[in-house]
């Protein structure tokens, strides 16, 4: 019950674009169509679960361990860094259909603050191992539903007269504070 | 030193960070809430930025092109973990409005970009006043909007009751969605100078594609990176 909580909170509560605002590079840069939206979205599933199960063990048994946990941030973005290209060469290697699907995606998220911002998050809270999978795969989930919304109604802007100087990224920022004034409405959920 | 100041007026007015390249846009959205952090995250940032350009160009000539950009990131990560300490002891007030966006400068687009960009092309003199320009820029930029969503959201600047007492605060400016509203906001008018421009000089300019990754100036970002190789496909 308390990891479907977790789940939730990060999924809908606190989601990582519209309300902590990780991720924001990808989420106005790949929401222009809905299925590079859903490969993004899919990419990011993949890694934030790995780098969670990654970094969740690291710290439990390197960091902690060695009494060294002030490297963390170091640890984290270097062991992301790796993480991602691993991912990539792996991927490449044993399930071409998958990078197919995925690969151009992989580069844009080793830049993605949001990776990097779970793994902190999940140290924080000082969240357990399955505690700290579940957050990262719940805000991956949030970040998915978000970018694909944004881009389902980006299709329908195209079509719309808006001002000239609103085109292009200031449009998309005003939809997307509508979206988190609405994600508000989850707050409810969870005390 | 004529040099210099050239660097220092670039980052503050010709190549602002936040109101020309629009770098950095998550922590300019997520710490913008008060002036106070506007400018705590502003200073914080500058700190980092002239430490990691200093070093980055000093080791410049060490460093091998193709491990450069994991030796920048391991340069600015242990500058983050010395001033996120520093903050933690002498500023805790500060270092708990900030949060997690304290370490998150790592992957500010800013600090990597001047790296990439600036630091280690130019000596280390002119790559500090790069710093401190850029990092000024940046202080500048994030304060006047927490300012903004300070005065108009809680009625007060710095702390200090402004506006008068029936004056009823619009609190969702200092909530999530007023971030999205003023950024976009700040862009649609910095669109809107862009294309008076344009019109008076007689050529035309499309918004969507300048705003764009490939309108970017941050050659390290992965968007930017996607867009090219669409374009290179087409």
């Amino acid at each position: 019950m308390n990891l479907l909580l977790i789940a939730v909170g990060a999924a809908l509560v606190n989601n990582v674009v519209l309300s902590q605002f990780l991720g924001l590079c990808p989420f106005i840069g790949v929401s222009k169509k809905v299925d590079t939206a859903a490969g993004m979205g899919g990419a990011v599933i993949f890694v934030i679960t790995i780098a969670s199960v990654v970094t969740s063990l690291i710290y439990t048994f390197v960091l902690e361990k060695l009494d060294i946990t002030y490297l963390q941030t170091i640890v984290f973005i270097l062991v992301i860094a790796a993480l991602v290209q691993f991912v990539e060469m792996f991927l490449k290697k044993t399930m071409p259909s998958l990078y197919q699907a995925l690969g151009v995606y992989l580069p844009l998220i080793t830049t993605n603050c949001a990776v990097l911002g779970v793994a902190l998050i999940n140290v924080q809270k000082s969240y357990g191992f399955l505690s700290s999978v579940i957050n990262g795969f719940g805000t991956a989930v949030g970040f998915t539903i978000s970018i694909v919304i944004m881009a389902g109604i980006r299709e329908k802007i195209e079509y719309n007269d808006i001002p000239e100087s609103f085109k292009g990224t200031p449009i998309v920022l005003v939809t997307a504070g509508l979206m988190a004034m609405a994600f508000f409405g989850f707050s409810g959920l969870i005390k | 030193m004529s040099k210099a100041i050239e660097r220092l007026k670039c980052g503050i007015i010709t190549e602002n960070p936040t109101f020309v390249q629009m770098l950095g846009m998550c922590p300019t959205m997520a710490v913008t809430t008060s002036a106070v952090n506007g400018i705590g995250m502003g200073l914080t940032t500058t700190v980092i930025l002239i430490l990691s350009n200093m070093m980055i160009s000093a080791l410049r000539k060490v460093i091998p092109d193709k491990v450069r950009i994991p030796a920048y990131i391991v340069i600015v990560a242990s500058f983050v973990t010395i001033v996120q300490f520093l903050l933690q002891g002498f500023v805790p007030s500060l270092y708990d409005s900030l949060g997690i966006y304290i370490p998150l400068i790592v992957v500010n687009c800013i600090i990597l970009g001047r790296a990439e960009s600036y630091a280690s092309k130019n000596n280390v003199w002119l790559s500090m006043f790069d710093g401190i320009g850029m990092g000024l820029g940046f202080t500048i930029g994030l304060t006047f909007i927490g300012i903004f969503r300070e005065l108009f959201g809680n009625g007060t600047i710095f702390g200090f009751q402004i506006m008068p007492s029936q004056y009823e605060p619009v609190t969702i400016l200092i909530l999530a969605p007023g971030a999205f509203f003023v950024l976009a906001c700040l862009i649609a008018i910095q669109n809107k100078v862009r294309l008076n421009k344009a019109k008076k000089e007689g050529v035309t300019v499309s918004c969507e594609k300048e705003n764009g990754c490939a309108g970017c100036t941050n050659t390290l970002c992965g968007g930017r990176q996607l867009a090219e190789q669409n374009s290179e496909k087409k």
